[in-house]
């Protein structure tokens, strides 16, 4: 019979924090430049160059931190993690290993209504390094250090998760959290949020953990999910085989849905970890941490009981809409421009999460600007279009956040209010279409539709759809 | 306290370094001389002591966050020994 096995992981997520320059030097952070325009004496590990830690980086850790229940190293320090690679070119990295800032955190996740707390072991405050392009050509790496010293925290939780739901009900917590902090975006495919998985198997009701492999080049939470279940089989499979899980470091190929090893612990590095002599103690005091205190912002489960409070929305609503940081943000924004909370609400629920569905794309990605999204919300209310065109006009929001009255007037979208005019509209359609006309005087209801159809489609739709209807029964 | 070939060699492959028979043992013996160099401080008693990671009693050394540096590529590179395409090039590096 087989034997019945539990899955225990444990993560450390890597996030990028949303400062404006690097951890150690003036260089700027901004994605997306030219190789080695964003670069310095500090960032290229120059001999006699000396790093100056951002003060924004400290902040911006104490606030995860707080947000995560740990508590502050209130005397911390930097060590000097060394190892050789062409990415890294001081040949060690600024981390912390003795005195993390945060320690013994936790968050609370629910999985299939069931809650429960996840440890945070630590998080530490570190640098990125630089990214190495191959080079076909000549056979060569290309080194880009614009990454390099762009500051990273490292989340480690407590091997506290059992399956990939909790795994990825985790991940879905620390980057609400941190979103709505701003200490990041917090985005797997772009890198800004990274994870690695530290997975093992042992008999349910075992005492002792297993050999835990480690999982590298997670890019999304589907990469996640698919990637736990094929460690897990494959860790099951070894023990099956009565042989041993060895120890090491995979890689996970998404495409073609297996990993493989990178490097086994065996030869494994040699870190020599040291205090970084040039870098001196953080001192954190009381009135430091009361002030970031002070600052926190509101977080989602206090959003999600004010909307449904304050704004009377269905709490299935508060739910989707305080998701993400983005969506509750163009909520809060488009109402303060004055917008009925109940139709914003509506906007983003129905048509936002439809476009978005369609076109695979996350609410982070949304581009539109809360003030055009109000302006279209006032030209619905006005009655100056009707429904189906506010919808098309949406879409072009959604597309290019155009501004709906120039667009409206433009493309001559208004709703035609004029009587004459539909009167001579609908007396053509009621002309043209003897069979549902009679059809309706027989009784049969639903004719009119085809009516009210008939004359919005030679209107363009533009048509006031109350006033059709209404001179539409007059005239039948 | 004695450094061993095998710690010699250790090193070596931690450094990165290719020492000839002759480098290892003057490398041990250097290490050696430092090692009961600095071992003189276990002569001392620690006990309470905080452990330290500075002399001096400095701390809280920070700088805003505020881009003060451009684009100086041109002449981060003029110390590259290769270049190629505004990157630095160096031999095709695994993941």
């Amino acid at each position: 019979m087989a034997k019945a096995y539990e899955t225990v992981i444990g993560l450390e997520v890597h996030v990028e924090l949303a400062t404006k320059t690097k951890i150690f030097c003036g260089c700027s952070t901004a994605f997306g430049g030219a190789p080695n325009t964003h670069t310095c004496p500090v960032c290229t590990g120059m001999p006699g160059s000396l790093p100056v830690l951002n003060k924004e980086v400290v902040n911006k850790a104490i606030a995860v931190g707080l947000a995560t229940n740990c508590t502050i190293t209130q005397n911390c320090k930097f060590d000097r993690k060394n190892y050789f690679y062409p990415d890294n070119p001081q040949n060690y990295q600024i981390s912390q290993l003795y005195y993390p800032i945060c320690r013994n955190g936790k968050v609370e996740i629910e999985v299939e209504g069931k809650k429960k707390w996840i440890g945070i072991h630590e998080i530490h405050m570190e640098e990125d390094a630089g990214k190495l392009i191959h080079d076909p050509y000549t056979d060569s790496s290309l080194v880009d250090f614009n990454r390099s010293g762009v500051p990273l925290i490292e989340i480690v939780s407590e091997p506290d998760m059992r399956s990939a739901e909790e795994v990825i009900a985790y991940l879905d917590k620390l980057r609400m959290t941190i979103q709505y902090l701003g200490a990041s975006d917090c985005k797997l495919n772009e890198g800004s949020m990274r994870a690695d998985v530290n997975l093992s198997i042992r008999e349910v009701g075992a005492e002792e953990f297993g050999t835990r492999t480690e999982m590298k080049n997670l890019n999304s939470f589907k990469a996640i999910a698919r990637a736990i279940e094929n460690e897990r089989e494959r860790q099951i499979d070894i023990l099956e085989a009565g042989e041993k899980v060895v120890q090491e470091t995979r890689r996970w190929d998404d495409t073609k849905e297996y990993s493989y090893a990178m490097r086994s612990k065996e030869d494994a590095q040699d870190y020599r970890y040291f205090p970084d002599p040039d870098l001196v103690p953080i001192i954190i005091s009381d009135e430091w941490l009361d002030d970031i205190r002070a600052k926190q912002p509101e977080f989602r489960e206090e959003k999600k009981a004010r909307y449904q409070e304050e704004y009377g929305l269905p709490e299935y609503d508060a739910d989707i809409l305080t998701g993400t940081k983005k969506l509750a943000d163009i909520f809060e924004e488009t109402i303060a421009l004055d917008a009925n909370p109940k139709k914003v609400s509506n906007w983003l629920m129905v048509e936002t999460m439809r476009i978005l569905k369609e076109k695979e794309m996350d609410a982070d990605d949304i581009t539109f600007s809360a003030k055009n999204l109000a302006k279209l919300i006032k030209l619905t209310d006005s009655q100056a279009i009707n429904s189906t065109v506010a919808k098309e006009v949406f879409e072009k929001i959604f597309e290019d956040d155009i501004d709906p009255e120039s667009y409206v007037e433009e493309k001559g979208l208004k709703t035609v209010n004029d009587e004459g005019a539909l009167r001579s509209t609908i007396e053509q359609v009621i002309a043209d279409n003897p069979q549902s006309v009679e059809d309706y005087r027989n009784g049969k209801e639903k004719a009119i539709g085809f009516l009210v159809g008939q004359t919005m489609k030679a209107m363009k739709g533009k048509a006031n759809p109350g006033m059709v209807n209404q001179i539409l029964k007059e005239l039948l | 306290m004695q450094i061993t070939d095998e710690t010699i060699d250790y090193v070596g492959i931690l450094a990165k370094l290719e020492l000839s028979p002759e480098e290892k043992e003057q490398a041990k013996k250097d290490m050696t001389n430092m090692l009961e160099y600095v071992g003189k401080l276990n002569e001392l008693d620690t006990e309470g002591v905080e452990p330290m990671s500075h002399t001096f009693s400095v701390n809280n050394v920070f700088r805003e966050d505020v881009v003060t540096n451009g684009d100086d590529r041109e002449n981060m590179l003029a110390n590259a020994p290769e270049k190629k395409d505004g990157a630095y090039k160096v031999p095709r590096t695994f993941d």
